[in-house]
């Protein structure tokens, strides 16, 4: 019954192939497959990838449901082509608790639009001071692999070191939001020519990359591995490459808008460029680009940060951080890598759902398009090109800097283990 | 057309003559019996205070009763920043009530702009003092100022401040009055050069269109006017600088100082002074200083900016940069 | 001001009505009128409206101080702020308001323009007086009065009387501001309007 033919899809951007699907599995991959009864889906040349894994994802609930709750974050992510979502811990209440991941990966189970991992927080109520039952948050129904106190940096090398040491335990990752404390009080964007110009508090480059610095020998020193959450300058970018150049166990991610927006957008006063990190310069958004294509950097994740309108309606200085990512993505992923001639399909597969599931451990997700997989796909128009709206997001929020803007692609079908979750650009 | 005046950088060198003239001529309403011109009858202007200033709400509100405006002044209670939501709200609120202008005074960077471009208010904005940005109007009576001293009231009429070399010393990095006057006196011709420790210069500094210079001393024969900022003593706390005693002994204007000044060249400072810390007694209650002085020009300047934007039909100033939605 | 210089105006369809010799014989009537009406002109002060009005004050001060042998006081009056049609234009520079020293509290003050067309600008003139002082008296002196007032003003002592359709513009130059002295009669190029 349940039996459905992609046909002519270019698996990983090669050439075109048939999938057939049967149930929650990949039946077959060749040419000129056939299957009675199934469902046609006539790919017509369009790319067929593995589906989307976001390792950093804030759907809101519990707590700020005005912004985002599971639901509509997780029909955002199917309409972006993901199947897999990691979501943060910065919740109300913080997600320190088993009680807490348990309920945010349950609610991704019965929504059933994509898999949703929990992150837990790495100390209680994001405070930086006491580990939060990381062991227990493992154990749990959610099985918490990755932890994160992100929106905050953990930032006393103590409690970071133990961190680092105590998820080895159950082959756990700590991912860590990059900023110190002090050198970025007041800060409002990227410390450099245009904010001394605007006259906006400066976020010096130097406050990421010296708690990046810290890290990765802390990591190296007890032997754990670190994830570095979103990646926005150039000397990070030198760090995290010295570091795995000396073997440590070190992963990187950068947003998608960090690959494309530059802190020159400020001068528009708009706060739907706030965001955390700040847009850096031209230079930064080169280096970054340059190196998820080397592979220092290992993965794009979103960030996706949904806030409510009133939160971004007002001056600069009173507006929240984050924009909204899920849905425009690998849009801007297929105009900043593959357009440039950066990236191949196969190097958007790898960055956006092989590496994401393996840092993450997101079993059944990230796997290779072929007989026996499970069948989470992604089908991608990459010769449309169209202007973002955000009035049609699945997400309740709409804080995209990318509105008006000319982005290429759009996915048009997304399949959570043969079940389609986005059929011709519509959510099912 | 652009109907605001946001940022000293938007002026062209001709609209900021035509102001500085204009202004020239407003201050001759000052000497005459009745101060007052019926020219913005009619015109509601709100002058919106989310800072506490009382100085430059008293200068804006005498130049709008001078050209016989109404007045409304709103003074914000407590932070506003905390609740990005009552900018907007008041805002429409003005909007509701058909004010022609909005003088707005914001703690937050970018506020007026925000105002100005969003479609929250019709009315146009004029920018008095937003955060550690811009204060326009300010830098525009400091060069009104500059001109009547080292130029000639009446030499000036038409004129610039082409060759004349000002230096501003002090907390660089948070003041609007240094980012205004950096811009203006540039696109003026003057030759500025920014006096300050390195922990009070921002970076990103390099691409301002003047000098840095660590060293006070070194500049003061080469000055046509110095311009003290204020610098306020909480800044110690935050490392900017060891003791209020080094800081003043490095960088604030004495007798001695003063004395290597050439002698037609001017004290500014934009007020309120903290007497000792960035300047003495001494230079403050001297013959050089131009601190009352600049206090009468602001009216005047206030006046013309008032009605080359308000007093016809569409505005007089052109701009450059700030571009409307 | 009621001088229309039509930037447009081709000065080849214009056609002079007064010469400079014309001009500077009337000044010197109107001079003599004045110190006739003004009993010696003793407390005169000659108030021109910028831009010609203030040339032809000046002219007007020297021929009365030719005539009574004494210094007569002379300054501007800039009536800008003071318009009616402020909302109909962008704001126009501003032009030097200069009142003579011992001010016109109690003096007879003769504003002088060069034409008198619909007298809104005489109007904007008195009001700007009103803020300034408190005359004995106002009279009024122009070089060309082209009738259609559209305000009751008259002028007291006038140049020459040049009966005009709202078709033609009148077009004083003088020699400090235009190089010569010339008044020209023309024809407006584009449709009939309102004065002003």
């Amino acid at each position: 019954m349940s039996k459905i033919l992609i046909r002519g899809a270019r698996v990983l951007g090669g050439e075109p192939q048939d999938v057939l699907i049967d149930g929650e599995v990949i039946e077959a991959v060749g040419t000129g497959l056939s299957a009675e009864g199934a469902e046609v889906v006539e790919a017509d040349g369009k790319v067929l990838l593995p589906g989307l894994v976001d390792l950093h994802t804030h759907l809101r609930e519990p707590g700020r449901e005005d912004s985002e709750t599971v639901l509509t974050g997780t029909r955002a992510a199917a309409s972006g082509g993901f199947t897999a979502v990691f979501a943060m811990a910065n919740t109300f209440p913080v997600a320190d608790t088993a009680g807490v991941v348990e309920q945010v990966y349950r609610l991704g189970q019965e929504h059933g639009y994509c898999d949703v991992q929990p992150i837990g927080a790495v100390t209680v109520g994001l405070e930086g001071k006491k580990l939060a039952e990381l062991g227990a948050m493992h154990e749990s129904a959610a099985g918490v692999t990755v932890f994160s106190d992100d929106g905050k940096c953990v930032d006393d090398a103590v409690i970071m070191r133990r961190a680092l040491e105590y998820v080895k335990a159950f082959g756990g990752v700590v991912a860590q939001h990059a900023q110190e404390p002090r050198l970025t009080e007041g800060a409002q964007m990227n410390e450099g020519v245009v904010s001394a110009e605007l006259g906006l508090g400066g976020w010096p480059a130097v406050a990421e990359e010296s708690i990046i610095a810290r890290d990765v020998l802390l990591a190296e020193h007890v032997g754990s591995r670190v994830h570095i959450c979103h990646l926005s300058t150039a000397g990070s970018v030198e760090i995290v490459r010295w570091a795995k150049s000396r073997g440590i166990d070190v992963t990187a991610e950068v947003t998608p808008h960090h690959l494309l927006l530059t802190d020159e957008l400020v001068r528009s006063y708009n706060p739907v460029y706030k965001v955390n990190p700040p847009l850096r310069t031209e230079r930064d958004v080169m280096a970054l680009r340059e190196a998820l294509a080397d592979g220092t950097i290992d993965i794009v994740a979103t960030d996706h940060a949904p806030h409510p309108h009133e939160d971004k309606d007002c001056e600069w200085a009173a507006a929240a951080m984050g924009m909204v990512g899920l849905e425009t993505a690998l849009s801007v992923v297929q105009q900043t890598m593959v357009e440039t001639g950066l990236l191949d399909w196969a190097g958007v597969a790898d960055r956006m759902s092989v590496k994401p599931a393996a840092i993450g451990r997101a079993t059944g997700h990230g796997r290779p398009v072929s007989a026996g997989e499970p069948a989470n796909l992604t089908l991608v128009d990459t010769a449309y090109r169209g202007t973002v709206d955000p009035a049609g997001f699945a997400s309740r929020s709409r804080n995209t800097p990318y509105e008006g803007r000319e982005l290429p692609g759009r996915v048009t079908h997304t399949w959570l283990r043969g079940k389609a979750t986005l059929v011709d650009g519509k959510l099912a | 057309m652009q109907r605001h005046l946001i940022s000293a950088a938007d002026l062209t060198r001709d609209d900021a003559v035509l102001i500085l003239d204009t202004a020239e001529e407003m201050a001759r309403v000052a000497d005459r019996p009745i101060k007052k011109l019926p020219t913005l009858r009619g015109r509601t202007i709100v002058n919106l205070f989310f800072e506490d200033s009382t100085r430059t709400r008293i200068s804006f509100e005498a130049a709008e009763k001078r050209l016989s405006a109404d007045v409304i002044n709103f003074t914000a209670k407590g932070s506003s920043v905390s609740k990005g939501e009552s900018l907007k709200d008041t805002a429409q609120t003005l909007e509701a009530m058909g004010v022609d202008a909005v003088v707005i005074r914001h703690g937050a960077s970018g506020a007026p702009y925000r105002l100005a471009t969003s479609d929250w208010i019709d009315a146009a904005v004029i920018n008095a003092g937003d955060g550690t940005h811009q204060h326009p109007t300010q830098a525009l009576l400091d060069a009104f100022t500059m001109r009547r001293r080292l130029v000639g009231r009446d030499a000036g009429i038409g004129q610039d401040l082409s060759g004349k070399r000002i230096t501003i010393v002090g907390d660089v990095l948070h003041s609007r009055v240094a980012r205004s006057n950096v811009d203006l006196l540039h696109t003026l011709g003057a030759e500025v050069t920014l006096v300050a420790p390195p922990t009070l210069v921002p970076v990103g500094v390099e691409n301002w269109p003047c000098e840095i210079s660590y060293d006070l001393d070194s500049t003061l024969s080469k000055s046509d006017a110095v311009m003290m900022l204020r610098v306020q003593r909480e800044r110690m706390n935050a490392a900017f600088f060891p003791t209020e005693r080094e800081y003043s002994r490095r960088y604030g204007l004495d007798g001695d100082r003063m004395a290597k000044m050439p002698e037609h060249a001017i004290v500014m400072h934009p007020g309120p002074m903290v007497r000792g810390m960035e300047i003495t007694a001494e230079v403050a209650d001297s013959e050089r200083c131009t601190v009352v002085e600049q206090v009468a020009n602001g009216v005047s300047i206030r006046m013309a900016v008032l009605y080359l934007l308000l007093g016809g039909n569409e505005p007089a100033v052109t701009h450059t940069r700030t571009e409307e939605k | 001001m009621d001088t229309e210089h039509d930037k447009q105006h081709d000065e080849a369809d214009a056609r002079a009505v007064l010469e400079a010799p014309d001009i500077a014989r009337v000044l010197t009537r109107i001079a003599h009128e004045i110190v006739e009406r003004a009993k010696g002109a003793d407390d005169v002060v000659l108030l021109g409206i910028p831009t010609r009005g203030v040339f032809l004050a000046r002219r007007l001060a020297d021929k009365l101080e030719e005539i009574t042998d004494r210094k007569i006081p002379v300054g501007s009056l800039d009536i800008t702020m003071y318009r009616d049609d402020l909302r109909m234009h962008p704001p126009r520079a501003l032009a030097r308001t200069e009142i003579p020293g011992d001010g016109i509290d109690g003096r007879l003050v003769v504003l002088v323009d060069d034409v008198l067309f619909s007298g809104r600008t005489i109007r904007a003139a008195l009001d700007a007086l009103n803020d300034i002082g408190r005359p004995r008296a106002v009279q009024l002196a122009v070089l060309v009065d082209r009738g259609h007032r559209e305000l009751p003003i008259r002028a007291d002592y006038v140049g020459k009387n040049l009966p005009t359709s709202l078709r033609e513009t009148v077009k004083v130059q003088l020699a400090e501001e235009d190089g010569r002295d010339t008044v020209l009669l023309g024809a407006k190029r584009t449709s009939p309007g309102a004065p002003q």
